[in-house]
């Protein structure tokens, strides 16, 4: 009878790991066997989520600024994928642009099709690549569209007059920012950051395009099936923008468009993206 | 015998209609882009958005548009006047939308085709992709490209012609920028006197005044201003002074210090329909620009290094040169192409 119940115990034991996703068998790599894999783009700073224009309880840099936020929009392209043996697969490139903007919570996903595989490593950027910065205007559709996103003022990231895209725009109030005109002369007390320049289209100029590498195996690798939908969930810390590499004050640079200090604040971006779980 | 009177007025009228028939003929037959035999291969992508009729009719229809502004104020033709070869004559900055001023004089609409790059200041490197700039910008027609479409997609009138041009009614930013595109390398000024004497066209000859003045203009102009477009294309700092608001060219654009005041070379045809010269049209007419060229051009950073040889600035050209590049100069004027009806407003 001991034995018996040994024998059920063991067989229910067997049955229990067989069950668990650990010891599920790894598809073989095939790249036109593929199914959906979702980046999700969630915006936080420093401890607290994202709220905007939240002026009653302003987030506050290193430098002891008080700050609110009143937009956020970036562009995040060429999805990479590295499984965990190490095979790398790369989006096609016409469903690897995507456009986030924190004002709109649909619009936080970026939704790509891999194979079917453990994935261990992503990396992406943040902008638009030079290639596709110097391509023709039929190229150019969806986000990438210059006419997408409206004027300037309503969030457009498209620059017409040295023909690109705004990779990556913040805009927010602070006090420290000056009423003069290196300040905000409408006394509105904004700050304006917008970063972009692929490099020059003949000769090399300003290039703020930044690739991110995420590793994924310390907070949960990706596991994409086809019957499910994996999802990675990265937190984006706008706060990281000012207290990166290179902690900046608002008040010395309250708008950062075309300069030098563009790429100090693009140097920053690689400390904004961090791995929180995958939803597999 | 006084039958032969009616008949010769007859053969007269005969003859005056098929003329008539056959320039009416031309206006209908509808050519395409069509690179004059004395140029060289145009530059534009001209294999990505071939030229047809309908496109270069909806392209001229847009550029003569109003909607392209946010008030329905300004069409582009409003700093780019035909008859003043398309620029803004008599304006030394574009004048815009609520009487709002630019920084920079009005470019030409002209020979497009053979252009790399756009802008006084560079910054656009595509010609379907110029059109946002002055449609964005502030001081032009401040509006936003995605108003536009939805100005366009609201007429009617558009409809049938985007349907003509493009297959379906659909109308996206690439091809209203390829039909603007296609009107504007359309204006082509290839029929100057210059254009014929070189294309040897109906016995067209340089007077000899005209004949020295080229010479001339060889020797001391023609390297930037390289024929036949009369620009090289190239961006470089012809020694003006920078002016008060500091504009400081093709730097704005590319941030390097060797870029700093370098505007692009313009070209020389039609100078008799387009005063004010340089990128802010400071200089009211022709002797105002010979005299900055043989007395004030200033030693600012990145000169160009023809305008700084052996030590001395600027270009030598004496009063009888002058006169001589002037003559020379008045053969780059094409009537036909302010003329040409084809590019006016319908």
């Amino acid at each position: 009878m001991k034995r018996n119940i040994l024998y059920l115990v063991t067989i229910l034991i067997l049955f229990l790991i067989s069950c668990s996703k650990k010891n599920e068998p790894t598809p073989d790599f095939e790249e036109e066997n593929l199914a959906p894999l979702s980046i999700e783009f969630d915006n936080i700073v420093g401890g607290r989520t994202l709220t905007f224009n939240n002026a009653a309880v302003p987030y506050t840099n290193a430098k002891g600024e008080a700050f609110t936020i009143s937009m956020i929009q970036y562009f995040i392209s060429n999805v990479e994928v590295t499984t965990t043996s190490g095979q790398k697969y790369t989006v096609k490139q016409d469903s690897s642009y995507f456009l986030i903007k924190g004002s709109d919570r649909g619009t936080r996903f970026a939704k790509v099709k891999v194979p079917e595989g453990d994935y261990s490593k992503l990396t992406f950027i943040v902008g638009v690549d030079s290639l596709r910065s110097t391509m023709p205007v039929d190229k150019r559709t969806g986000v990438l569209d210059p006419a997408s996103g409206g004027s300037m003022e309503s969030g457009g990231m498209y620059w017409g007059w040295n023909s690109g895209y705004i990779f990556f725009r913040l805009e927010g109030n602070s006090n420290v920012v000056t009423d003069d005109q290196q300040g905000d002369p409408t006394g509105k007390k904004q700050f304006k950051y917008h970063i972009g320049f692929f490099g020059g289209y003949d000769v090399p100029t300003i290039n703020n395009i930044r690739k991110i590498t995420v590793d994924l195996n310390e907070a949960g690798i990706a596991r994409v099936r086809k019957d499910r939908q994996s999802n990675i969930h990265l937190f984006v810390d706008l706060m990281k923008v000012f207290n990166g590499k290179n902690t900046f004050s608002i008040k010395e640079n309250p708008n950062v468009m075309f300069g030098e200090f563009s790429s100090t604040i693009a140097n920053n971006f690689s400390g904004l993206f961090t791995h929180d779980h995958t939803e597999n | 015998m006084r039958y032969v009177k009616y008949i010769l007025v007859l053969l007269v009228f005969v003859y005056s209609c098929k003329k008539g028939n056959d320039i009416q003929q031309q206006i209908d037959t509808f050519l395409g882009f069509q690179a004059p035999k004395n140029f060289p291969q145009p530059i534009y992508n001209l294999a990505n958005n071939p030229v047809t009729k309908d496109g270069f009719e909806l392209g001229r229809k847009l550029f003569y548009d109003v909607r392209l502004s946010r008030n329905n104020t300004i069409s582009c033709g409003s700093c780019h006047i035909q008859s003043s070869a398309f620029t803004q004559h008599g304006h030394d900055v574009s004048h815009g939308i609520e009487d709002r001023l630019g920084t920079r004089n009005s470019p030409p609409i002209m020979n497009l085709a053979w252009n790399k790059a756009f802008m006084w200041g560079g910054g656009v490197f595509d010609l379907d992709l110029q059109p946002i700039t002055p449609i964005t910008a502030h001081e032009e027609m401040d509006e936003s490209l995605e108003n536009v479409l939805n100005k366009l997609r609201s007429a009617t009138a558009y409809k049938e012609k985007f349907k003509a041009a493009f297959g379906s009614e659909e109308i996206t930013t690439a091809r209203f920028m390829k039909a603007l595109s296609q009107f504007m390398i359309m204006c082509i000024s290839s029929n100057s006197k210059y254009d014929k004497v070189m294309r040897k066209e109906s016995n067209a000859a340089f007077t000899t005044l005209e004949l020295e003045g080229y010479e001339i203009f060889k020797d001391k102009c023609g390297s930037c201003h390289k024929e036949p477009l009369f620009t090289d294309g190239e961006f470089r700092n012809n020694g003006l002074a920078p002016n008060p608001i500091n504009d400081k060219g093709l730097y704005g654009s590319t941030l390097l210090s060797t870029d700093k005041y370098k505007f692009k070379v313009p070209s020389l045809r039609n100078l008799k329909y387009t005063a004010p010269f340089m990128h802010d049209g400071r200089f009211l007419n022709l002797d105002a620009v010979f005299q900055h060229y043989t007395n004030e051009v200033q030693a600012t950073e990145n000169l160009d290094p023809l305008l700084n040889k052996n030590g001395t600035r600027g270009i030598a050209i004496n009063s009888d040169e002058k006169s001589k590049l002037l003559a020379f100069l008045n053969t780059l004027n094409d009537e036909e192409f302010i003329n040409n009806k084809l590019l006016a407003e319908q």
